[in-house]
């Protein structure tokens, strides 16, 4: 009797998905129409676009003006981007001197170029890089961006546009975070004189609005100085930013201290490891990697209080389009001003916030549950 | 005794500092030497103070501080500006970072006599008013009783309005925004039946909407605005010159000297112009500028009816009349003392 019983050798090969599980359709029922309610908010969400974009779409693309001298030229009715493309050099520099914005973009090259490189992982010589950019860039870029050296001084009054967000962000960033680290230090410190001076540091700063400190330091400050002493408005703007700022990366950077277990201060104690070693290398490391996001956080939203300086007349990036569109010529642009100054504001912010994700990811070493 | 003389060392310093800054004679020696004048303007505000596409201030009170330069150096660059904001624009001047305030800043009796401030006249005169749309028939603004009301929030704005209204027992509502570019915007979709602010600001608005000529100004002006440059108390210096810049620049128009005609008008026969320009009497001298001061301001500047036409005037997107920024003699308020 022939053998008819049939044993498989090899495995059958793989069928394919059902039709309703693949495919455009497929993720549109499971992402879009999965019940009543998600069907319900598809629909009204595809109704607000159909509604808002294309007269969007056509006031900012269509219908738009590109070319022009002043708002009369623009004629078509959309979105007059002539402002934008006329003013752009003062919304980048300010009053900045033509001749000498060399400088400001050369101080800029080089900060990017440092140290961009020192923020991705398997960049060799990083160490020189950190000495480069934290020692040695602040005097270069001074004297750039100042003068001096045989280069011809331009007064701070004439630095306005994204260069002064820049420099005021970068300065309070850079200032801010070794600041506050120190004061979160400070404050769960067991000497009890250096913990009460940076708990009364913190909380005055914290306690009070950026716009009020903002106005002590342009206002009052210059009523107490003797008559006759000017000292540099922008330089106390940045005083006093970044010791705003300081305040509240100290509390940030205490959350991550806080979460530290006390049997690591224990064991390290065990070591025989010294305060500073301690927290040098078993209670910093951690903690900080634990606040990342908060200290992306606070430098996200630093970067957006800057705008704040427009209360004291400085011409950061969104007051010099403000007072672009104030000029007789581009009377009634103020809408194209404010959708540019937010497509630059959220390019910085998006990237913070991206880099702080990458960073995250690198310096995970599994502490998640 | 150690901590008593320190303390003794850091009074007479401090005293000293206050002498030296008091005694410092006149603001115009040291303009003169620092080689440039520090005027304050505002951070923004149309035809009368903006940044051009160059990056150079402009403007109605931008002119002012041109006309001073102009008195002091013979040229009409030799400024720095501060932009200030209304909170900072009296510190600013009272500590001595700037030397001149032109900044559309209200002469009223406060500012003058209690914080330490001089106006030297005014070089605009403003008055707050209302627009309205055409078809709803309004002609005049006592008629306006039950009307929705857009204003600027936190300005003297709304306190004339209530007053306004109280006093012709009328009822309002009021619908309040920060920017004068959402008060146009509300205004032009119908959420309020009034806009009211200056009438300059009034102007300005107006031509911005989607079809101006379906709106009118009313003719009542329910505030004085006189808006003029200002200097600190006790310099009467400087003060001096800051005030005959003003007067140059109001004569001049009346005498009919003008930016083109000003070196022909110095062979004229009226002896005014002539001591005017410089070319008789030792007028320069006296007010401690060169000779030809006003000369210098007409030829670079122009005169006040120039000045007025090249920045708010008629053929200016803010399109103002002359009104009452006119001279004296055609019914205005612009009066110069004579030049003599």
């Amino acid at each position: 009797m022939a053998d008819i019983s049939f044993v498989r050798t090899e495995s059958h090969p793989d069928l394919p998905p059902p039709k309703s599980e693949t495919g455009i359709l497929a993720w549109l029922r499971q992402n879009l129409f999965s019940g009543w309610l998600n069907t319900l908010l598809t629909l009204s969400a595809i109704y607000l676009l159909y509604k808002i974009l294309p007269p969007f779409l056509d006031w900012a693309i269509f219908s738009a003006d590109l070319s022009g001298k002043t708002y009369e030229d623009c004629t078509s009715g959309g979105a007059c981007w002539a402002m934008i493309r006329v003013r752009f050099d003062q919304f980048m520099y300010g009053f900045y001197p033509e001749a000498e914005r060399w400088r400001v973009n050369l101080g800029f090259l080089l900060l990017f170029g440092t140290g961009i490189p020192l923020l991705i992982e398997g960049v060799p010589g990083k160490k020189y890089l950190a000495i480069f950019v934290f020692l040695l860039f602040p005097p270069i870029a001074f004297v750039l961006f100042y003068g001096g050296l045989g280069l011809p001084v331009v007064d701070t009054a004439q630095w306005g546009g994204l260069m002064l967000t820049m420099v005021l962000a970068t300065v309070t960033i850079i200032v801010s975070l070794p600041l506050g680290i120190v004061f979160a230090l400070g404050r769960r410190s067991n000497m009890p004189i250096v913990r009460m001076v940076c708990i009364c540091f913190i909380e005055l700063w914290r306690g009070v609005p950026l716009i009020t400190v903002l106005f002590m330091g342009s206002v009052m400050l210059p009523l107490f100085l003797p008559p006759g002493t000017n000292f540099d408005k922008i330089l106390r703007t940045l005083i006093v930013m970044a010791f705003f700022a300081a305040a509240y990366m100290a509390e940030v950077v205490r959350g991550g201290l806080q979460a530290i277990p006390k049997g690591q201060f224990e064991a390290a104690q065990a070591m025989g490891l010294s305060y500073w070693k301690l927290m040098g290398l078993i209670v910093l490391p951690q903690a900080l990697k634990i606040v990342i996001p908060g200290i992306v956080n606070t430098f996200i939203g630093l970067f957006k209080d800057t705008t704040l300086v427009l209360v004291i007349g400085l011409f950061d990036f969104l007051s010099i389009i403000q007072a672009a569109t104030t000029h007789k010529n581009w009377l009634g642009t103020s809408t194209e001003g404010y959708v540019f100054a937010a497509c630059i504001y959220f390019i910085f912010c998006f990237g913070m916030s991206r880099y702080r994700i990458t960073l995250e990811r690198r310096l995970d070493t599994g502490h998640r549950n | 005794m150690k901590i008593k003389t320190i303390i003794a060392a850091v009074a007479t310093t401090t005293a000293m500092l206050t002498i030296a800054g008091a005694a410092n004679a006149g603001i115009l020696d040291d303009v003169k030497k620092k080689g440039f004048l520090q005027c304050g303007v505002n951070t923004g505000l149309t035809g009368f103070s903006a940044p051009n596409d160059k990056g150079k201030w402009e403007g109605f009170d931008v002119d002012f501080c041109r006309a001073m330069s102009a008195a002091i150096f013979g040229s009409p660059d030799k400024v720095k500006y501060t932009p200030l904001t209304s909170k900072e624009r009296f510190t600013a001047l009272q500590s001595g970072e700037i030397d001149v305030l032109a900044r559309n800043t209200t002469w009223t009796f406060t500012r003058d006599v209690n914080l330490g401030l001089e106006f030297i006249g005014s070089n605009y005169t403003d008055g707050q008013g209302f627009m309205v749309r055409k078809n709803l028939g309004v002609k005049s603004a006592k008629e306006l009783d039950g009307a929705s009301v857009c204003i600027q929030t936190g300005t003297t704005t709304e306190l004339n309005l209530a007053d306004f209204f109280r006093s012709n027992s009328m009822k309002f509502k009021s619908v309040v925004f920060e920017k004068a570019d959402e008060i146009r915007a509300a205004y032009d979709a119908g959420r309020c039946d009034v806009y009211t602010t200056d009438r300059s600001g009034l102007a300005a608005q107006r031509s911005l909407l989607k079809k101006p000529d379906d709106h009118v100004v009313l003719p009542e002006v329910v505030s004085k605005e006189p808006l003029g440059p200002v200097v600190r108390h006790g310099q009467s210096e400087w003060g001096d010159v800051a005030r005959w810049t003003l007067f140059a620049l109001i004569v001049s128009e009346e005498l009919g000297v003008t930016s083109a005609n000003a070196d022909q008008m110095k062979s004229s026969k009226n002896p005014e112009v002539l001591r005017l320009l410089g070319v008789e009497g030792k007028m320069g001298e006296q007010l401690g500028v060169r000779q030809g001061w006003a000369y210098q301001i007409v030829k670079t500047v122009g005169n006040y009816g120039e000045v007025y036409e090249r920045h708010v005037g008629v053929n200016t997107p803010l399109k103002l009349e002359r009104g009452i920024n006119q001279q004296w003699s055609k019914g205005g308020l612009l009066y110069a003392p004579p030049f003599r």
